[in-house]
């Protein structure tokens, strides 16, 4: 019988792991002893580890510099941000500072610390506490960028970032939170910039990361049905990007879909699609980009339900890319939407907000 | 001889030096030289411990020698050579010698306060002697992340000393378009520490109120402390000459060359002093031309492209 934890419950566990282990490592942000503890990701750490697992001002910018001295100075904190969009204001403190500590002084210093941001989807987050800017730090030397999509990804991925001696942001999808998955008890590690695959397969290649993942997962058992064998890759790390893990994967289908939570232009599906054509990979049909709009969040339900895309996404696009006739997907499509069930700004019918 | 004047003569020499051999081209960075402003490095740092962190801002040459700071890596680092305190990877505006704590001088403006202040933090969470000294210029109180790392080191009563030397100009720009007429010191009042104003030009005067305020931080529960410091600064904002007149007032800048910090040394002692500073400068400046340039690889080999 397998282990199963949630994912928020994965990322309490390895942190307290991590505090356990190590007496320099605490966890720091705004609410992370609050009795909702981020999600449930931080509860009971407090009581738990006395002075280690602190609330903190509302200075995003002031305090990551605060835990980059607190780094650089033999502690490991784990920094929590409720939002990645809080992180915008620690932006100078992050890529200016934590970054380049290491580098910019020869080497003599290391940063270690995890910066956990969470992003969302749903429930009218809107244009400011939705956004998922994995771009925008994978485009930064010097920092790690993760987005773990399992609990047993998030717990082994945060404790690498805990034991890795340079920055690590730890990106975390608001609906991953409640999905249970197998994770073992004790310590263990993933490796930062290591690919999964999570399905294999052998007509169209889906690169994914974090809720994508799940929403990829999620149709291809349909896939499969409708004559599709979809490859899944889990990222896992942005960057360092494994590229190699992708190179083979579309070496072998041919086809490419790559899904991620952030924007289109600029993001990572651009990255990705990009190394395959320097690396000289033919490809049997054009890319594909499902990501986010070029355009801001509404928050609106009934808006938002459009914005996001899906594993419907997910699936039409699979089955043109494979050939599919048109009539036959449309068809094929309204028949596998009509199986969803929930609402589209629900992670799950037991999430009733408020956020 | 007193070994601050010595002190204060070798950082306005080594600085003089350097601003003599920069227009050969071969120190191919940016420099923000201190000279007139030593008074304030030296007395500051003559009160701290081995133990005690330090940080600075683009301007820390003098900063860095006050601590102890090693001469010859300090120009083996402006000559861009391997030898340098950061491998000829950080130049002038990134030295460090880990080795008497200085930990580290970064040209974002404020960004190393909060970095002070997180090292205090970790002090206190490791049971560690020790307290931080952040020097910072009049401009890094109008930055926010000046006033996020003040709030947080009062809130927690860390071993902080906050030292702005407030020579009055950001590059040129004078204070009156940047901040309101008020004491800088009343911004650390309002974060609810002890704040002190005070003359940067007189040594003896900056280590008194240096030494008060550390008394103060090391005695436990006295939080952290604020020091303004009045000074000018004698040369350009950036590079090895005096501001053009049009920059600043030449009036202003005599005015201010009557408060030199080194005017209390005697033409006797200076002449003591000087052949003995100048073979050090002259062995430092050799040691650093000598030395070879580091290979990419070492670029590479960091931490950097992750």
């Amino acid at each position: 019988m397998k282990r199963l934890r949630t994912y928020a419950q994965a990322i309490n566990e390895a942190q307290e792991i991590a505090m356990r282990r190590d007496p320099s490592v605490f966890v720091i942000g705004e609410g992370v002893p609050d009795p909702k503890g981020i999600f449930g990701t931080t509860v009971g750490l407090a009581a738990k580890f006395p002075g280690r697992v602190m609330d903190m001002p509302v200075a995003e910018s002031g305090m990551t510099g605060i835990c980059v001295g607190a780094a650089i100075a033999g502690m490991r904190p784990i920094m929590v941000h409720a939002r990645m969009d809080f992180t915008i204001y620690a932006l100078d403190a992050i890529i200016n500072t934590a970054a380049k500590w290491h580098f910019m002084f020869g080497g003599k210093q290391n940063v270690p610390m995890v910066i956990r941001m969470i992003i969302g989807r749903g429930w009218g987050p809107g244009p400011q506490h939705s956004q998922a800017l994995q771009a925008l730090y994978a485009h930064i030397p010097g920092l790690s960028v993760v987005m773990p999509a399992t609990p047993h990804d998030a717990k082994g991925m945060l404790l690498s970032g805990v034991t890795d001696d340079h920055p690590v942001i730890f990106i975390e999808h608001r609906w991953l939170h409640g999905i249970a998955g197998p994770v073992p008890e004790p310590f263990y590690t993933i490796p930062i910039g290591k690919a999964r695959v999570a399905k294999k397969g052998t007509d169209v290649t889906i690169v994914s990361a974090s809720y994508m993942t799940v929403e990829a997962m999620r149709v291809s058992p349909w896939l499969t049905r409708a004559g599709v064998s979809a490859e899944i890759v889990d990222l896992r790390s942005i960057r360092p990007l494994d590229v190699q893990t992708i190179l083979a994967s579309v070496g072998k289908t041919r086809r490419l879909i790559v899904a991620d939570t952030g924007w289109k232009s600029f993001g990572i599906g651009a990255e990705i699609i990009t190394r395959i054509a320097e690396a000289g990979i033919p490809l049997d049909r054009p890319p594909v980009r499902i990501a986010l709009p070029d355009m801001l969040t509404p928050t609106s339900h009934a808006l938002a339900a459009e914005y996001y895309p899906t594993s419907v996404d997910i699936a039409r696009n699979a089955l043109i890319l494979c050939d599919k006739k048109k009539t036959d997907v449309q068809k094929a499509i309204r028949a596998y939407a009509a199986t969803l069930t929930g609402s589209s700004d629900q992670p799950d019918p037991t999430f009733t907000g408020p956020f | 001889m007193n070994t601050l004047y010595y002190q204060m003569l070798r950082i306005r020499m080594v600085e003089e030096a350097i601003a003599r051999e920069y227009p050969k081209q071969e120190m191919r960075c940016p420099i923000h030289l201190c000279i007139g402003q030593e008074a304030i490095a030296v007395g500051v740092c003559s009160v701290l411990q081995q133990e005690d962190a330090v940080f600075s801002t683009h301007r820390s040459h003098g900063h860095y020698l006050a601590r102890g700071g090693s001469l010859g890596a300090m120009i083996a680092e402006l000559y861009g050579k391997a030898t340098g305190s950061s491998g000829g990877i950080g130049g002038s505006m990134h030295l460090i010698d880990t080795r008497v704590n200085f930990l580290g001088a970064a040209p974002i403006v404020a960004s190393t306060i909060p970095v002070a202040v997180g090292v205090a933090l970790s002090r206190v969470m490791q049971n560690k002697p020790g307290l931080s000294v952040c020097f910072f210029g009049d401009a890094a109180v109008e930055e926010g992340t000046a006033h996020e790392a003040m709030n947080f080191a009062s809130l927690r009563r860390l071993p902080v000393l906050f030292v702005c030397e407030n020579n009055l100009y950001s590059t040129v720009t004078p204070l009156a378009p940047r901040q309101p007429q008020r004491p800088i010191a009343d911004i650390a009042r309002g974060h609810g520490m002890k704040a002190f104003q005070a003359d940067g030009q007189d040594v003896r005067v900056v280590q008194n109120v240096s030494r008060h305020a550390v008394d103060s931080i090391r005695r436990g529960a006295g939080g952290p402390v604020f020091i303004e410091f009045a000074t000018y600064r004698f040369v350009e904002h950036c590079g090895p000459n005096e501001d053009a007149p049009a920059l600043r007032p030449p009036k202003e800048l005599a005015a201010w060359k009557k408060k030199d910090p080194i005017r209390f040394l005697s033409p006797i002692e200076h002449r003591a002093l000087e052949p003995l500073i100048a073979k050090e400068i002259t062995e430092a400046f050799r040691f650093a031309k000598e030395s070879p340039f580091p290979t990419y690889e070492t670029v590479t080999n960091l931490r950097a492209g992750n």
